[in-house]
């Protein structure tokens, strides 16, 4: 049994909104990309929406971050260290809000780069996915970049004395897979008109795959949490309702997973147009498990 | 750097009497508290951005009636931040605003500080609170006791030590206050108070304290966790991370798997 005398550090709502659209930012990049180099030749235009959608997610990012600071002025001494007589570059790689500091800046860099080419690329009507090197591994990177920045949020919670959060490593786990089934959801519904039959199928499938990820890595939350003995702080006053609804938010695109698979391999008549809700309910559920995970622990 | 300084709490001679508390928020200027009356002595309630010192009161009062003798009713203590070697608060700070002084305690510099709050989440001790005093220049920041850092600078004892009235507060160099509590913990077991223990005085715990106590009752009494529990952040750090990277590379791989080119025969994407 684990005991905590720690004080909360009342990060409440911009921070739960911020935990939420990082995860969305990042892996809305990192499913573009995998559509753009990895997809078929028609997918071009769903990775653009994936491209499109990353950026403008992670300046309200910057935003929600800076305006929850105390000092929201000083949001650049999270870089520069502005200790008189020791001024320099702020990097502390044991730290994961120094890390993530620089992975917001990094990926904002990223993502601002693709969200111009992709703009300009459908301003011009260019449908054809590019063929240069430079932008693949532009791709690669930012990807990279996007994947830590959904899921350093997570570790910067693990990384601390507070019940619960400390009191399990996988959160930052359970926010990459969530943050990548949010950003399918996101992308099957920005893009349902962009997307044709196949490409909305296949991201319902890839939604059920992240949901299944998902859902590993909220059972293997809960067990480290019962063996802290903080499962009941988590699950207290109206928490559990919220996880109740978490785990039926996975639910329908689990199913989609299997029906989805289907569907692709009956062609674009099998598709249902229906679905719009799926997405919506995705994006619901993992935003209450974002508000779960860090309001149970403090109040 | 000059030698290492702290404090010794000896809660066994604490008398409850806040004079610590009053002379604390005095020299540092911090407000005053709202009238809070409820179920016991203690209405400051908790170490924050603006109690820097914090009497415990942590009530044993017997059902039954006390019979002579019996007077471990009620423990005192005078609580402040321990100043740990290895601080919680220092190691996940990301301006790097905490630092270490050149007297070996644990300062936040408020024109550095950028509010993240971070420091609160990580401090094992809930010493850590947040500036929210109307008009002061340093509101938004993580505020602490400083151990008197000005009064430190001008070869002074820090305020809370230096009105405690029975000594219950003492500072000096950390080798003074170690022969002044070994000495105290023995009087103490050879007067057959078995229960008395020095907290924070060896490395057990966060490699030592510089604000260190003799608690007459397990650590946890008095909400410090015991050496056990004394856990630093970064104890999670590789393993959460390589969990995250798991789940991303999994995660990667599924999305090459289905969102991969249609195979031959299935519907392309822009197609209606």
């Amino acid at each position: 049994m684990t005991e905590h005398f720690a004080q909360p550090p009342h990060w409440e709502w911009y921070i739960a909104l911020y935990f939420y659209l990082a995860g969305i930012a990042g892996g809305s990049y990192v499913l573009a990309t995998i559509l753009r180099w990895r997809g078929g030749a028609g997918d071009e235009r769903l990775a653009r929406v994936g491209f499109l959608a990353a950026f403008p997610l992670v300046v309200v990012c910057g935003i929600l971050l800076t305006i929850d600071l105390g000092q929201p002025m000083r949001f650049w001494h999270m870089l520069i260290d502005t200790t008189p007589g020791s001024a320099g570059i702020n990097f502390k790689y044991w730290s994961p809000i120094s890390l993530g500091s620089w992975a917001l800046l990094l990926f904002s860099l990223f993502s601002f780069v693709s969200f111009l080419f992709a703009w300009k690329q459908n301003r011009d009507g260019i449908d054809a996915r590019p063929q240069s090197g430079g932008i693949k591994v532009w791709n690669i990177l930012g990807s990279l970049t996007g994947l830590f920045l959904a899921s350093y949020t997570g570790v910067v919670l693990s990384v601390s004395n507070q019940p619960v959060w400390s009191d399990s490593w996988v959160i930052g786990a359970l926010f990459v897979a969530s943050g990548l089934s949010a950003a399918a959801a996101a992308m099957a519904w920005l893009g349902r008109s962009r997307a044709g039959a196949s490409g909305e199928a296949r991201l319902g499938v890839a939604d059920g795959y992240f949901a299944l990820l998902e859902l590993v890595a909220l059972v293997v939350f809960f067990v480290t949490l019962s063996m802290a003995g903080t499962l009941s702080t988590t699950l207290r006053g109206v928490y559990w309702v919220l996880w109740i609804l978490v785990v039926l938010s996975l639910i329908p695109p689990l199913m989609n997973l299997a029906g989805g698979r289907a569907r692709m391999s009956g062609g674009a008549a099998a598709v249902e147009r229906s679905s719009v809700l799926v997405p919506i309910i995705v994006l619901v559920g993992v935003l209450l498990m974002r508000i779960a995970v860090i309001f149970s622990a403090q109040y | 750097m000059a030698e290492p300084v702290g404090f010794f709490t000896d809660s066994s001679i604490c008398i409850g009497c806040k004079a610590c508390e009053v002379a604390c928020k005095e020299w540092n200027q911090l407000p005053g508290n709202a009238p809070s009356w409820g179920d016991g002595f203690d209405n400051t309630k908790q170490l924050d951005g603006e109690n820097w010192r914090h009497v415990k009161f942590i009530d044993q009062v017997p059902d039954a009636p006390a019979l002579e003798g019996n007077g471990a009713a009620w423990l005192m203590m005078s609580d402040v931040c321990k100043h740990c070697q290895n601080a919680a608060c220092m190691e996940v700070c990301p301006t790097d605003a905490i630092i270490r002084t050149e007297f070996d305690t644990v300062y936040i510099q408020p024109s550095v500080c950028n509010g993240c709050r971070d420091c609160i989440s990580a401090c094992p001790y809930g010493v850590i609170g947040m500036s929210a005093q109307n008009g002061d220049a340093q509101i938004g920041v993580a505020k602490k006791c400083t151990l008197c850092y000005d009064r430190l600078q001008a070869n002074m004892t820090p305020a809370c030590a230096k009105v405690c009235p029975t000594q219950s507060i003492q500072f000096g160099t950390l080798s003074d206050l170690h022969a002044k509590a070994d000495a105290r913990l023995a009087a103490l077991q050879a007067q057959g108070q078995n229960t008395a223990q020095l907290y924070g005085r060896d490395a057990s715990v966060y490699g030592g304290l510089n604000s260190f106590f003799l608690l007459m009752d397990k650590p946890e009494r008095y909400g410090f966790p015991n050496a056990q529990n004394a856990v630093l952040p970064r104890r999670n750090n590789v393993k959460s991370y390589v969990a995250a990277f798991l789940a991303a590379a999994i995660g990667v791989f599924a999305g090459v798997k289905a969102l991969g080119a249609p195979a031959d025969g299935e519907t392309s994407a822009g197609e209606k």
